[in-house]
């Protein structure tokens, strides 16, 4: 008999506030939040090589020195990522079989097509943060960057951006990766509001227009490095290579 | 006017199910999609064909009984309107309409586009209500209420059941139907007494039937027959930190 | 048969209190070993269902929608009364009870009205308490508004939906008990028989309206809150799926069925545009504080109304009735309505339809003001009509609404069958021969939560709790009768759809016994309904199977049902030679054209028992007795 009666309710007890929808999206919210600030902190570093060799040298070292901090920071994002990423492609994945059988015509009302396409942009966040640390950080996949050292014998970072975005993969590859990210901020960042409760019809449209803000910020902020070194505004100082 | 039909056919649960192609001709634009609905089907049992079945019941927009994707839009995609008060003028003659049931794994199709939305129901029956028995309560004026807060409380309580939300979201989830009860009753001083309860148990019976997770789409907002906003949601996740604290 | 209300004896204002003291209790650690059966969900149903589960009861609840929600009381717009007196303007239980015995023409029992006048206030308080978003004033308090020609302020209102309000208030408690376990609920069945063991209405069959399985349920008691029968008319402003069949089919067991032909047309509804139409909204009766009713002057004036001059205008309502002119009551006005139609001068595409006009009161107050008062109405009625109501007047007709009349039952909302109890708009007892505005949901409320979940413990406490089970022959016998009916109309095959049938059966309805009836057309009506039934036990076409959801065999069994139903209603209409409330005999009038009410031979309730198929029923008669009110001539004028 198709009553209510005939399903047994199960019980409520496996749902946690960790396993609950909302919980989840309430980490989702947190976790990237803090990746978030990292990336903000991460610009503001970067533009320091508009200063000079010098003074990102010396940021570089500065980092270095706190290697504590450095590596509780380091240790948070990978937690943050890991989280981050695990449960956006779950919570895909579950929406995904929520409609087990999709629909033959498909219609988007008002849902913008950055909110539907938070799990590629996501995705190649990702992808590009993974290849950025073996670029960069880890210097696995320019091995010849390890080499680099300024005239304080500190390892020269200058340089070693300045040599990785001169090739123009590099660079297409850092673009469309900060497109990417600006563009899963543009829903990020109201959907932040919205999900720790902080939003209502008033402050609804002014969270958007926030989002697009800060994402135009960002990519501009982080793609006018490749783009001054590709324009030769920055370049090699002399001597290197 | 003459219209082409696509219309989801499926005899019950276990079958698979298919698309139809009916003619509907001579529609007059004054009729409402169900009645348009009507005349199809009185035709197809003059030529011995079982009608297209459907849910349906007030026809003036506030069972929610009705229901229906139309061209790939819950009610059919203007604004404030259930299926049942869609007229035809919204349709040009010679248009093409695919009608198919809502889709979400916790309505399963029970025939053609009739779906069982008793996951709704059980929500509801997890805590959206407060807990008082008939007789002993206080006079009605004994808490006074703010009019705002009495409004916005009305705004939310609103809600007519229909499960459009559900159907319009990409992932199926409930969340703007879960919030407007949970809203409703958490702004109201009679419903603030268990409000961490009802949010956590609401929460938890949506998530155990199977629907999608909140990714804030607003598909559902714009779906709502009766516009409920989005806000709930914000607040029904307010609330339910809320719970966590408490 | 000797009809017993059973009406306590003693001063009106304290009879239900004597009578709650008299009653038997059933003590509270026995209550788990009744079991009772509420048929619908509407305010009526879910109130019950929930209080009686709260009170220990187990209840086993059965709606044919999918969801208990979704019962038609939703659709109730207006509002509530109650005899709070918020607004200090002289209003009381006395008032409440006289104005409701007044409109209904002194057709009620006195009893039963003053008890709901005495509940009225306990139900505005308990649903505040579940958290109904009623309408307030600034300073927190609620709001009331004068409805329907009251001359108080007693309406309590959640914007246009206090119905669903309300409803959702009764079904919050409902889900409890069912999540409680106390209510197991049965969405998508319908009941199709009454099962009485020695007499005593101890269970129900009903169809699983997903498999179409017939089974078996049995209780303590059974009680049927299963609405109205406007549905007869076919267009109505009820929902579609709204019907007959669970209280005629508990007629066909034997229980009474009281003063069918009082059933009310409300005045305000959107007028019918074609074959297709399947319903007429409603518009609230509100906007006839502020618009003005008319027709043309001439007959097949077919200019649109902006051309028509003032003086070739006839506002009838206050021509006829300077006093109260639009604000006439549902009867009068409806009634006006068709007369001027009939006469050739309606509008509209149909010809049936009159204007209500707002362009004075938009003129005098301001389309702001309009709008801040009747704006979700304009904007419905803009919605299906395509024509904006600030520009251009609405167009109006009267339609099909509710049901005064219903089951008989006794003071404790009894039928005459032991343990049947009915309650809400199904059964008869409240409203008389007509209902005021907003004292519907007012009546489903009482029964539901202050007055069945006390009497009928008092039937309990009688007959003891007997455990029966379903396996006793009378459950087979009546399981074996509702498959051959089914199984009948499954095998006719013939040519015409059952919504055909449906909508004929409307026609002579509303021609001959609906705003107003007499000797001839209603005796006319009774061969017609006779030869379509004829025709659609041999010409009607149901598809599909029974073992499956099958809308055309719901349908076809509903139309059956209204069918012979709709005999009881001319029976009835056709014998009440007088005109009171909502029925208007032709023959019975002032010379004014008013109703002429006769009370020395008709102040009694007239309570049909059913005799056989094509049988003319047996007409039972309950005498009214007033004691504390005088039998007065309504005058509007």
């Amino acid at each position: 008999m198709s009553t209510v009666q005939a399903k047994p309710v199960p019980s409520q007890a496996k749902v946690t506030f960790i396993s609950s929808s909302i919980g989840k999206k309430i980490f989702q919210a947190v976790t990237g939040s803090l990746m978030f600030f990292f990336v903000v902190g991460h610009m503001l570093g970067n533009l320091q090589i508009f200063i000079g060799q010098d003074q990102l040298n010396t940021y570089a070292q500065a980092l270095k020195d706190l290697s504590a901090l450095l590596w509780s920071v380091r240790f948070v994002m990978f937690v943050c990522l890991v989280i981050h990423v695990w449960w956006g492609i779950q919570l895909y994945f579950e929406n995904l079989f929520s409609r087990p059988i999709r629909y033959i015509v498909n219609t988007t009302v008002q849902a913008s097509l950055s909110s539907r396409t938070m799990i590629f942009t996501g995705g190649g966040i990702f992808l590009y943060v993974v290849y950025h640390l073996l670029h960069y950080t880890f210097i696995v996949t320019n091995p010849q960057y390890a080499g680099l050292h300024d005239s304080l014998g500190r390892h020269d970072v200058y340089s070693m951006v300045v040599l990785g975005f001169q090739n123009g993969w590099i660079s297409t590859v850092y673009f469309i990766a900060m497109f990417s990210l600006s563009y899963h901020l543009t829903h990020a960042i109201p959907s932040l509001f919205q999900t720790l409760g902080l939003n209502n019809d008033k402050t609804k449209s002014k969270f958007e227009v926030l989002g697009w803000l800060v994402a135009i910020v960002i990519f501009v902020g982080f793609s006018v490095i490749p783009a001054a070194i590709l324009l030769k505004i920055i370049n090699l100082p002399e001597g290197v290579l | 006017m003459n219209l082409t039909l696509r219309v989801w056919r499926q005899k019950n649960s276990q079958d698979k199910g298919h698309l139809e192609i009916y003619q509907a001709n001579d529609i007059n634009e004054d009729m409402s999609f169900l009645e348009m609905l009507d005349v199809v089907n009185e035709d197809l049992i003059k030529k011995d064909i079982e009608p297209i079945h459907f849910d349906h019941d007030c026809r003036e927009g506030i069972c929610g009984a009705c229901s229906l994707v139309i061209n790939g839009i819950p009610h059919g995609g203007k604004k404030g309107c259930t299926t049942c008060e869609l007229r035809m003028r919204n349709f040009k003659d010679g248009d093409t309409i695919t009608i198919e049931p809502f889709r979400a794994k916790a309505f399963p199709v029970i025939r053609d586009l009739m779906v069982d939305r008793s996951s709704l129901d059980r929500v509801m029956q997890a805590g959206g209500f407060v807990s008082v028995n008939t007789g002993g309560v206080p006079d009605a004026n004994a808490i006074p209420i703010h009019k705002e807060i009495s409004d916005k409380a009305m705004d939310a309580a609103a809600c007519i059941g229909c499960g459009a939300c559900v159907a319009a979201c990409p992932n199926a989830s409930a969340m703007l139907f879960v919030s407007a009860k949970v809203s409703h009753l958490a702004t109201l001083p009679q419903g603030k007494v268990e409000r961490e309860q009802r949010v956590r148990k609401m929460v938890a019976q949506m998530d155990i039937e199977g629907f999608g997770n909140c990714t804030n789409y607003y598909e559902c907002e714009a779906v709502c027959p009766k516009e409920i906003s989005v806000k709930s949601i914000a607040m029904m996740n307010r609330e339910y930190m809320r719970a966590l604290v408490k | 048969m000797k009809l017993e209300s059973k009406v306590p004896s003693g001063p009106l204002a304290e009879k239900w209190d004597k009578h709650r003291f008299e009653m038997k209790l059933v003590n509270p650690a026995n209550k788990r070993k009744y079991t009772v059966i509420v048929v619908g969900t509407g305010l009526a149903g879910a109130s019950a269902a929930a209080t009686m589960a709260e009170l220990g009861y187990n209840v086993k609840n059965f709606c044919f929608q999918d969801s208990p929600r979704r019962a038609h009381s939703i659709g109730a717009q207006g509002g509530i009364n109650a005899a709070k007196n918020y607004q200090n303007d002289g209003d009381s239980i006395w008032r409440l009870f006289f104005d409701t015995i007044k409109g209904g023409d002194f057709r009620s029992r006195e009893a039963n009205t003053y008890r709901l006048a005495q509940v009225s206030n306990n139900i505005i308080d308990q649903c505040a308490a579940q958290g109904v978003p009623f309408a307030r004033e600034y300073g927190g308090l609620l709001a009331n508004r004068s409805f329907g020609g009251a001359q108080v302020s007693r309406t309590f209102y959640a914007r246009g939906q206090t119905g669903q309000q309300l409803l959702l208030g009764a079904y919050s408690a409902l889900q409890r008990q069912i999540g409680l376990g106390k209510v197991q609920m049965f969405p998508r069945t319908e009941m199709l028989d009454l099962v009485l063991v020695d007499g005593h209405a101890k269970g129900i069959i009903i169809r699983d309206l997903v498999t179409g399985e017939i089974s078996s349920h049995a209780a303590d008691a059974v009680v049927l809150g299963t609405g109205g029968y406007g549905r007869v008319y076919n267009l109505s402003t009820m929902g579609l799926g709204c019907n007959v069949t669970a209280a005629y089919r508990a007629y066909k067991r034997g229980a009474l069925f009281a003063n069918p032909c009082y059933h009310q047309i409300h005045p305000t509804c959107i007028p019918h545009t074609g074959e297709y139409q399947s319903k007429l909204t409603l518009m609230s009766e509100s906007l006839r504080n502020d618009g003005r009713i008319w027709v043309p002057k001439n007959k097949g004036d077919k200019r649109p109304p902006g051309e028509i001059p003032e003086e070739e205008r006839d506002y009838y309502l206050e021509r006829k009735y300077p006093s109260f002119g639009n604000l006439a009551p549902r009867d009068i006005s409806s009634r006006s309505a068709k007369e001027v139609c009939d006469e050739g001068r309606g509008v509209g595409p149909t010809g049936y339809g009159v204007y209500l006009d707002f362009s004075e009161a938009i003129g005098r107050l301001g389309k702001k003001v309009i709008s801040e008062k009747y704006g979700n109405l304009f904007d419905m009625y803009e919605l299906i009509n395509d024509e904006d109501p600030y520009q251009v007047p609405m167009r109006i007709y009267p339609a099909s609404h509710y049901s005064m009349g219903g089951l008989w039952v006794d003071y404790n909302l009894m039928s005459n069958i032991p343990g049947l109890h009915v309650i809400g708009e199904a059964n008869f007892s409240d409203h008389g021969a007509n209902r005021l505005g907003a004292s519907a949901l007012m009546q489903g409320l009482a029964d539901g939560y202050f007055v069945l979940p006390y009497t009928i413990g008092d039937y309990f406490a009688r007959v003891g709790a007997q455990n029966i089970t379903t396996d006793r022959p009378e459950f087979r016998e009546a399981e074996e009768a509702v498959s051959a009916k089914i199984k009948k109309l499954m095998s006719i095959k013939g040519e015409r759809t059952a919504d055909s049938f449906h909508k004929a059966l409307g026609e002579i309805m509303w021609e001959k016994a609906g705003l107003a009836r007499n000797e001839s057309g209603l005796k006319k009506a009774l061969e017609e309904i006779a030869t379509l039934k004829e025709e659609f036990w041999q010409n009607v076409k149901v598809l599909g199977s029974n073992e499956s959801l099958n809308q055309t065999l719901e349908k076809a069994g509903r139309v059956a049902d209204f069918l012979e139903f709709a005999e009881i209603f001319c029976y009835d209409a056709l014998n009440r030679e007088e005109s009171c409330g909502a029925h208007f005999r032709e023959e019975y009038q002032t010379k004014e054209g008013e109703a002429l009410r006769n009370d020395k031979k008709f102040a009694y309730v007239s309570a049909w028992e059913y005799k056989g198929d094509g049988v003319k029923p047996e007409l039972h008669k309950e005498e009214l007795e007033f004691e504390n009110v005088e039998l007065a001539t309504r005058s509007y004028k």
